[in-house]
């Protein structure tokens, strides 16, 4: 072994810090096999790998540092201008007597027929949205609810005026219609004479029903403030207020929650008349 | 000595076939400036590789799919409970398959480790005037790179379908969907229809494990493979000019350390994986539109856009009647800004120079050396800055115990307020710095700063005070002088030439050896001008490294396999005296 005799202290305590970073390494390695196959366990996992790896990492770092030399060395850095000749050259085989490019004609009618390609080539695209699924327009302004349609609970059972609580809010969804993005909405009980504007949908008996999704960015209002009669979204905490038609009053909101127009069928239960007196949910260029 | 014997047949035998040493004999000589801010760019790869490996683990449970199925397993709340084939896998390969979570986690740890890796990366690149001709390519493509880095982690943490990243995902489809004229079409080719849709998940999973993933690598390989070519750019110091590289060679040092990083990369992205829970998908429960977490955080890279989101002021309007929701501003035209001004700083910057910069640099500025860019710099860190903290206003708003619309008024004064002053700080500092020459803000005097702000006559502006002149400049006058920057030129023993650059201050040793001595002067009078080349006696071992250095390698080498045979020669005698019959 060379070097042997050259008696240098502090190499011999840094390679005995590598050789035993890397032992520490292989134990952080068999630690991890034995966790695992004893039945895992996700932290001592982590940790052993964590160590399996730090070991490698500190035996290389010191490595690097403590026996490897640091610095001391220049190499050339050509400047980028090519030589006049290799660029002449170059520019002669490009565009040379037998070059391609200088058959104009030629290249302009490939031109065309790569171009038509590549319009061509878009066309596949339309497929992204399955023809017999409604244009983007149309499907933002519509929701299944509908005249007649009830009001359902999340577990499907239908709602009378009497089952709206005091003091919070019910979810609501168009009956057969739970999981669509669209057609959240949620009721909730006010008192008529704390209205500064009449509620878009009417109400049945204190009664009133909204959209639940911002008109921001489409998040569910899910955060009632009984006291104000507020709704509150979540995500970017747009406020609406419910006591004047759902007008928005803090946040980055514009336009105020869609109503639903309500009434009560023959068997008491709370059914729509109609759509959402707005399109809900998140803004789009089509919607008037 | 096996492997020594085993490594030259190896390279023998790839030689007689590929002709490689030439090129290798280069590559392993080239040269790596020694500096912390250079590592920046490695972790991303490295969080790149540690990415790709934990992701192909992944992809064998994950199920890219909303049907409904029913998840039963080892997670009792939700064992039983009907939820989309993505939630319900997701929380499969989280607790009954083993090493899952771990894997999961340090996938997610290590994308936020990646994003922030590229942005330390771009602000020094940035800070420095990195991005200066002849780089302007790999500053797009690393620009290119960080918006796909941050696609691909909000695809990544939207396809296990659960209710945070379910309304983040809503979020970026209303954002989009407000693009006039084309934003409805646009969210509805993407997602097959009306949010939420059965296609959206497969989509994005397809995304996110193979497009993404393969132009990333592709853009990688280009990134890596301009640098090599235009070579590392360095900061002014000694012996360092526009012409040259100074620094540690790639073999054996920056092997061994570049090495060291990526097995620091894995280890923190493990041990974050193992110890730091992230991203539980089974408290926030299946995506339900109906339904909303709050509080509400993006990941950290995407919660600028949702601070922005937040912070913008309720602006709607109509043009031709038609409408622009209100998301347009703050998120379409403030992301496409950022990017924009991204994409076109660097011709920006050279635009606005009284001339032209069409000179290439290697030599890059220190960051005080140009105070309107480390202002505009820092005044536009300081406005993203509070947009983090807006994305977090409802969070803000509980510790503070203020009411959330008090914060929400609070960071708008700040979101005009803090960018503005921030830069007027930074702009000042840098120029009083330049015009002190002092090493640090610590040192700074009343004078420098009161000279800063001079702005009449252009005392701030002259002296750059940082790093030292040219060698080149400071040996004209002291040719001759036994400290004059010179180069010396020796033949080796084995008919090689070598140079080196010596000055008052360092010596630097050429990088690898010469054929011929016509060619050993070349290469210095490309690194230096015109400098004094004398030839000098060859010194003992390889000029530039202590004289042990060369045998210390080796000797660690020799040290292991020495304990290796005598653990050899252990088991072999315990062994024995196993067999020996008991006396």
């Amino acid at each position: 072994m060379t070097g042997r005799g050259t008696p240098d202290r502090r190499e011999r305590v840094s390679s005995a810090v590598v050789a035993a970073a890397f032992g520490v390494s292989a134990l952080g390695a068999a630690g991890f096999a034995a966790v695992y196959a004893t039945g895992g366990q996700t932290q001592l996992e982590g940790l052993t790998l964590a160590v399996a790896f730090a070991g490698i990492a500190v035996g290389l770092s010191v490595w690097a540092r403590r026996l490897l030399p640091t610095g001391g060395y220049v190499e050339e850095h050509e400047p980028f201008d090519s030589p006049p000749a290799d660029l002449r050259l170059a520019a002669e085989a490009l565009t040379g007597p037998e070059s391609p490019v200088r058959r104009r004609g030629l290249l302009a009618m490939l031109g065309l027929a790569l171009g038509a390609l590549a319009g061509a080539a878009l066309f596949p695209l339309r497929s992204l949205l399955p023809f017999d699924r409604q244009r983007p327009a149309r499907a933002l302004r519509t929701t299944p609810w509908a005249a007649g349609v009830r009001l359902v609970r999340a577990d499907g059972t239908p709602v009378r005026p009497a089952d709206v609580p005091d003091g919070t809010v019910l979810t609501v969804f168009p009956q057969g219609h739970r999981s669509r993005g669209d057609v959240p909405a949620f009721a909730v009980r006010l008192d008529p004479a704390r209205f500064t504007a009449p509620p878009p949908g009417g109400t049945v008996a204190g009664v009133v029903v909204y959209s639940l999704l911002c008109t921001h960015a489409g998040c569910p209002v899910a955060l009632y403030l009984q006291g104000t009669a507020r709704v509150l979204c979540p995500c970017h905490q747009s406020t609406f207020d419910l006591l004047a038609g759902a007008r928005p009053v803090a946040g980055p909101a514009a336009r105020p929650l869609p109503g639903l127009p309500i009434t009560v069928d023959v068997e008491g239960y709370l059914v729509a008349t109609g759509d959402f007196t707005a399109p809900p949910g998140a803004g789009f260029w089509s919607l008037r | 000595m096996i492997t020594r014997w085993l490594s030259g047949r190896l390279a023998r035998s790839l030689d007689d076939r590929l002709r490689v040493a030439p090129v290798l004999r280069r590559a392993l000589a080239k040269v790596f400036p020694d500096h912390w801010s250079f590592m920046f760019g490695e972790i991303a790869l490295y969080s790149f590789v540690v990415l790709v490996l934990t992701g192909v683990f992944l992809t064998l449970f994950f199920e890219p799919s909303t049907a409904d199925t029913v998840y039963s397993g080892a997670y009792a709340p939700l064992d039983g409970s009907r939820t989309s084939a993505a939630y319900a896998s997701t929380v499969r390969l989280s607790f009954d398959v083993r090493a899952g979570l771990l894997m999961r986690q340090t996938h997610h740890w290590s994308a936020l480790l990646f994003v922030g890796a590229i942005v330390l990366h771009l602000l020094r690149v940035f800070f420095t005037g990195a991005y200066r001709r002849p780089r302007e390519i790999n500053w797009l493509i690393g620009v290119t790179m960080l918006a796909l880095a941050l696609f691909n982690g909000f695809t990544g943490y939207s396809i296990p379908d659960d209710l945070l990243s379910g309304t983040g995902l809503r979020i970026l489809y209303s954002v989009t969907q407000s693009i006039p004229l084309v934003g409805e079409w646009l969210v509805f080719l993407a997602a097959g229809g009306e949010f939420p849709t059965a296609e959206l998940v497969p989509r994005m999973f397809v995304s996110h494990v193979l497009l993404v993933p393969a132009v990333l690598a592709a853009l990688i390989a280009a990134h890596l493979g301009i640098l090599l070519r235009q070579k590392h750019s360095q900061f002014p110091g000694p012996g360092r000019t526009e012409n040259n590289v100074v620094g540690s060679r790639f073999w054996p040092s920056y092997t061994v350390r570049t090495l060291a990083l990526f097995a620091w990369v894995l280890a923190v992205a493990f041990a974050l994986g193992g110890l730091a829970q992230i991203n539980p998908v089974w408290i926030y429960g299946p995506f339900d539109p109906a339904q909303a977490t709050s509080p509400a955080q993006p990941d950290w890279y995407v919660a600028w856009g949702d601070g922005a989101l937040r912070l913008f002021p309720a602006v709607e309007f109509r043009v031709f009647g038609r409408l622009v929701p209100s998301p347009f501003l703050p998120g379409v035209v403030f992301g496409g800004l950022t990017f924009a001004g991204l994409y076109l700083w660097p011709f920006l910057e050279r635009r606005r120079r009284r001339r032209r910069d069409r000179l290439a640099h290697q030599l890059l500025d220190p960051p005080r050396a140009h105070p309107a860019r480390i202002g505009f710099g820092v005044g536009v860190l300081a406005l993203f800055a509070v947009l983090l903290a807006a994305a977090a206003d409802d969070i803000l708003a509980r510790i503070l115990r203020l009411p959330v619309l008090h914060v929400l008024s609070i960071l708008r004064v700040l979101a005009l307020a803090l960018p503005v002053s921030a830069g007027v700080v930074a702009y000042l500092v840098a120029r009083a710095l330049r015009a002190g020459g002092g090493r640090g803000i610590g040192e700074l005097t009343r004078s420098d700063v009161r000279s800063a702000m001079r702005f009449g006559s252009r005392a701030g502006g002259v002296s750059t005070g940082v790093g030292d002149p040219s060698p080149v400049a400071t040996a004209e006058p002291a040719a001759g002088s036994h400290d004059a920057a010179r180069i010396e030129l020796w033949r080796d023993p084995d008919g090689l030439w070598r140079w080196r650059y010596r000055d008052a201050v360092v010596v630097l040793a050429a990088s690898q050896a010469y054929r011929s001595r016509p060619e050993a002067e070349r290469a210095a009078a490309t690194a230096y001008g015109d400098l004094p080349a004398r030839e000098v006696a060859p010194s003992g071992g390889r000029t530039g490294e202590p004289a042990a250095m060369r045998e210390r390698a080796g000797r660690i080498a020799g040290r292991a396999g020495g304990y290796l045979a005598l653990a050899a020669v252990a088991l072999w005698r315990g062994r024995r005296a196993r067999r020996r019959p008991p006396p």
